[in-house]
């Protein structure tokens, strides 16, 4: 087994609000090998974006962030401020939701692109600029020479998507945590940007850590896949795995959910229940109110994270029953 | 719309306005108390000077009359000769409007290199102790009216300490400056502590904006991020809050210019209206309805350079 290119271990996040201190993240640990897309899955609020961004402690202010990021030998949680910059952007990359708010909407894409250029290579101008047109190419969006000059409101939903792309690639990135990149575009275009995701990985041989309520979008991209619950990680495997065999209630009720035309948006409608806030989440396994599983042990004593070989770990008392009654996509 | 489609667009709405304002201008100074004849004459006119002087004015001729021939004097910038001054008003105003731009363009610098730094303190610790104290002392800027805060000043800083002049206007260039520095604050006191509650509060918004986020992703140096994603951004509105507030700046100039004696506009409007001078009242306020116009102009024309989705 190759080494990890990002090893993350007992991960927390915390908010400290006038209310209270909020754990958003909570011991999380994964790893992400070379060349492979990671899933991150879960309902919204399970605490996907703040796992992502505490990566590389893109957080607001106020926000503490404890546990181990290891990347290249060295911890990017207690690493200095101006060294995580070049790290940022220049080794790891980001793309977000919503491309439209994104971008900045005052400036052209050429600036959009250049300025990652100016702070992570040695480019002069007129190399910058030959690269940003380049980077247009790379990513799909013709008449290159053209649209750098142009304004985010310019461009459609997909092309905008494909801009910040280009400019989360621009320095040539070794790892992308994209969030949830497509969940704001329609599904033809949604498509197109995971095919292009997909195409880029093989090409420039990074890895991507993939963030996303949509399991439908994880089969078609991730190899392999952990689900968050609560703030907390509930299953891991291989996407083959954990589609064939879930050994979590929930993963297996998030499985449930997508719809079989695989034309619509999976809504997570059917488990019961709505996830917990942070300022309440329940004693013992933190899904047993919405678990069809759940006994009293689950109830009193919160499951550890169980490995069950070198890919595949479960939280879950009951995960023997849960993979007994099988698949309900099989 | 590209930009100089929207620059020329916007210059051709000037000339409804300036229409506008003419014919504003030209009611207003009918419908003012007491007619010029009289003014002119005082009470010693006979019947045959009344209507000499009237043929003179053209306030024998119809009133459509009246109003081409006081667009064709307007145009060739003859506002006619001051009754209490016996000057021409052109003359006046070229001498008298240039101190009221300066002391107006003073305060607006004044007030913008007030408002926008603290705007940031502020907004970056927000809700802590440097936050909370520019707004107070703002707060009582505010409220406080300008003739009253120009009294304090002139008495602390002009008879107490001796640091500034208490009034008039200087001669050289920089002697005038000088003169202007205390007026100019007085007057840039209460815009600025509007500027920075607007850019502040625009601020905030910026800072948790998605694209900010994006910046920080891309490893920026903080102020780059600031300057050139937050400033840039958050400036918009408050551009466009300076650029309207510089009328009201105008007629703020008008009372300190009361308060610190100096010999600008403002003071001459005053002096006019009690004179019943009505072609200088005339002649001052075409020229500072056309001033107020164009700084409306340029506004918009700032507002469309900082944000391409007006004009791109
Ligand atoms: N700045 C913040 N302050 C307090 N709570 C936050 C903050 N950002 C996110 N949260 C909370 O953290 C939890 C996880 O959020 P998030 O990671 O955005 O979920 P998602 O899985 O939908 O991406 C949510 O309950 C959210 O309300
Ligand atoms: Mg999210």
């Amino acid at each position: 087994m190759t080494a990890p290119l990002l090893s993350v271990q007992k991960l927390s996040t915390r908010f400290h609000t006038p209310r209270g201190v909020l754990t958003a993240v909570n011991e999380v640990s994964f790893d992400v090998r070379p060349g492979e897309i990671f899933g991150l899955v879960g309902e919204s609020g399970s605490g996907k974006s703040v796992t992502l961004r505490s990566l590389t402690r893109l957080l607001p202010y106020g926000a503490t962030i404890d546990g181990v990021v290891l990347w290249q030998g060295q911890d990017l949680v207690g690493m200095s401020d101006t060294a995580i910059r070049k790290v940022r952007g220049g080794q790891i990359s980001m793309i977000f939701q919503e491309p439209m708010t994104a971008l900045n909407p005052v400036l052209p894409i050429r600036v959009q692109i250049t300025e990652n250029l100016k702070a992570h290579t040695d480019l002069d101008s007129s190399g910058r600029a030959a690269r940003a047109r380049e980077l247009l190419d790379i990513v799909g969006i013709p008449d290159a020479a053209r649209r750098l000059d142009e304004y985010p409101h310019q461009f459609s939903g997909g092309m905008r998507q494909r801009a910040m792309i280009a400019i989360a690639l621009a320095s040539n990135p070794k790892l992308l945590l994209a969030d949830e990149p497509t969940t704001a575009l329609d599904v033809t275009i949604q498509d197109q940007i995971l095919n292009l995701l997909l195409d880029l990985r093989d090409d420039l041989g990074m890895s991507v850590v993939f963030v996303t309520h949509d399991l439908g979008v994880v089969a078609a991209t991730c190899d392999r896949m952990a689900v968050m619950y609560a703030g907390r990680i509930v299953e891991t495997g291989t996407v083959t795995d954990v589609f064939r065999g879930p050994m979590h209630a929930y993963t297996r009720g998030l499985l449930g959910s997508i719809p079989r035309s695989g034309t619509e948006r999976s809504m997570l409608l059917s488990i019961e229940g709505t996830p917990p806030g942070l300022a309440s989440i329940p004693n013992g396994c933190a899904f047993h109110p919405r678990c069809v599983f759940a006994s009293d042990i689950c109830r009193e004593k919160r499951p550890d994270l169980r490995p069950l070989g070198p890919d595949r770990a479960v939280a879950c008392h009951h995960s023997d029953a849960v993979l007994a009654a099988g698949s309900v996509l099989a | 719309m590209p930009l100089t489609e929207f620059i020329v667009r916007r210059l051709l709405q000037l000339i409804p306005t300036l229409i506008f304002i003419l014919i504003v201008v030209f009611v207003l100074v009918r419908l003012l108390p007491g007619d010029p004849t009289s003014a002119i004459l005082g009470d010693r006119g006979t019947d045959a000077d009344i209507a000499r002087i009237n043929r003179q004015l053209g306030i024998d001729q119809p009133i459509w009359v009246q109003f081409w021939l006081f667009v064709k004097s307007v145009m060739s910038l003859d506002f006619g000769n001051s009754i209490v001054l016996k000057r021409p008003v052109t003359e006046l105003i070229a001498q008298r409007l240039p101190i009221t731009v300066a002391l107006t363009l003073l305060a607006a610098l004044i007030s913008v290199l007030l408002a926008v730094p603290l705007a940031f303190v502020a907004a970056l610790r927000r809700d802590k102790l440097a936050d909370n104290a520019i707004r107070g002392a703002f707060q009582v800027g505010l409220s406080m009216p300008v003739f009253y805060l120009g009294l304090i000043l002139l008495t602390v800083f002009g008879a107490r300490l001796h640091w500034f002049p208490v009034g008039g206007y200087g001669d050289t260039f920089f002697d005038r400056l000088y003169h202007l520095i205390l007026p100019a604050t007085t007057l840039a006191l209460s815009l600025s502590a509007i500027l920075m509650r607007n850019l502040r509060a625009a601020i905030i918004g910026v800072v948790d904006a998605e694209y900010v986020s994006f910046a920080r992703a891309k490893g920026l140096a903080p102020r780059l991020i600031l300057i050139r994603h937050v400033l840039r951004n958050a400036l918009i509105s408050t551009v466009t809050l300076f650029g309207l507030s510089i009328g009201t700046l105008l007629g703020g100039a008008v009372i300190t210019e009361t308060v610190f004696a100096i010999p600008g506009a403002g003071r001459l409007m005053v002096d006019s209206i009690y004179g019943r001078d009505y072609p200088v009242v005339q002649g001052l306020t075409i020229a500072l309805a056309v001033l107020v116009s164009v700084t409306f102009l340029l506004t918009d024309l700032l507002q469309a350079y900082l944000d391409p989705r007006v004009a791109r």
